[in-house]
């Protein structure tokens, strides 16, 4: 028997497009997130409650990741923002390469903003970088607090925690405080925000982060 | 939940590591895999089973190093090994940890079969 030493990360491919696309974002100053969370957690309603704060104050475009369907993109491009779907065909996740593709559909020039919205899985998208800036993890109440505990990763990687339908906590027996001290306890440094995109609180907080492009602790 | 692209990159990985005529003789593909990595072994090692009668390494089998979750306390630098997450360090209680190993998902080494080896 003989033995090849390799030492090769499986997702180099991955990373290496990752960091190219991260380059050209940071060339060009504009603030990239990686939206991911489970399916149905609020996502495109997140977006959709921080463009119609945001209109007018920043240019902003979208990534759309879905299985099946444009849904998301009609939805967004309502606002007048730019929008590229990518339709995986049944990945389970964007990768670097799909959002490189879809980059040469977007006008990149003056953008300040550009939203990723990943494929709804709180599992696979974490191990995958696509060159953002850091990823905002939405989780809302009806999921239940116990969520970061079950899947770490995904919160290990998430710099930005998003606690969403807070409307709903009398109704879904969501501790709010459980979740996020399970949710610290997995990455102590999150920031995290409250909203609701049912009656808005909380998105003018998250949309001054937003304007402020700030960074720095995360 | 998507171990079949995976196991496609590893054979991409070892198919760049082993001259074409040398394919037939890999027996072993040696992984790391961290406990953070999102991967299932049993998942991977069956989709790999699947797409490797694809290719010149129908005898090519996985061997999983699985890799432990192991943290580092950034106050006190006591190295421990995390059987569930988000605990603060056993010695100092302090929640302040780096993480040292659990991410990994690597090709380590490919063990290659030698002609001599055939004859046994």
């Amino acid at each position: 028997m003989s033995v090849i030493t390799i030492e090769r990360k499986v997702l180099e491919k991955n990373e290496q497009i990752a960091e190219r696309n991260r380059e050209l974002f940071e060339q060009r100053g504009i603030l990239v997130l990686n939206l991911v969370s489970s399916p149905g957690a609020g996502k495109t309603s997140i977006l959709e409650k921080t463009f119609q704060e945001l209109r007018g104050s920043m240019r902003i475009a979208v990534i759309e990741g879905d299985v099946q369907t444009d849904l998301d993109a009609q939805r967004v491009a309502r606002y007048g923002v730019s929008v590229v779907q990518i339709v995986t065909l049944g990945g389970c996740h964007l990768e670097a390469k799909l959002v490189a593709d879809a980059l040469g559909n977007l006008e990149l020039d003056g953008l300040d903003l550009l939203f990723i919205e990943n494929v709804g899985n709180l599992v696979c998208p974490a191990n995958y970088d696509l060159g953002e800036a850091l990823k905002v993890v939405v989780l809302s109440t009806t999921e239940g607090d116990d969520k970061p505990l079950k899947y770490p990763a995904m919160f290990l990687n998430s710099s930005v925690l998003i606690i969403n339908k807070t409307d709903l906590i009398p109704y879904a027996h969501c501790d709010l405080d459980a979740l996020k001290r399970n949710a610290l306890q997995i990455n102590p440094a999150l920031r995290v925000f409250e909203v609701s995109c049912f009656t808005g609180a909380g998105i003018p907080e998250w949309c001054d982060w937003l304007r402020k492009k700030d960074l720095s602790g995360l | 939940m998507h171990e079949l692209g995976i196991a496609q990159n590893i054979l991409q990985i070892v198919q760049q590591s082993v001259a074409k005529e040398l394919e037939a003789d890999v027996r072993e593909i040696r992984l790391r895999v961290g406990q953070l990595s999102g991967i299932v072994p049993d998942s991977l090692e069956f989709c790999f089973s699947v797409i490797v009668n694809e290719t010149g390494m129908k005898r090519a089998r996985l061997r999983i190093e699985q890799v432990p979750i192991i943290s580092r306390c950034k106050e006190c630098s006591h190295r421990f090994q995390m059987d569930d997450l988000g605990f603060s360090c056993p010695e100092c209680k302090s929640v302040s940890l780096e993480l040292i190993s659990g991410r990994e998902l690597e090709v380590v080494e490919i063990e290659l079969a030698d002609g001599n080896d055939e004859a046994v």
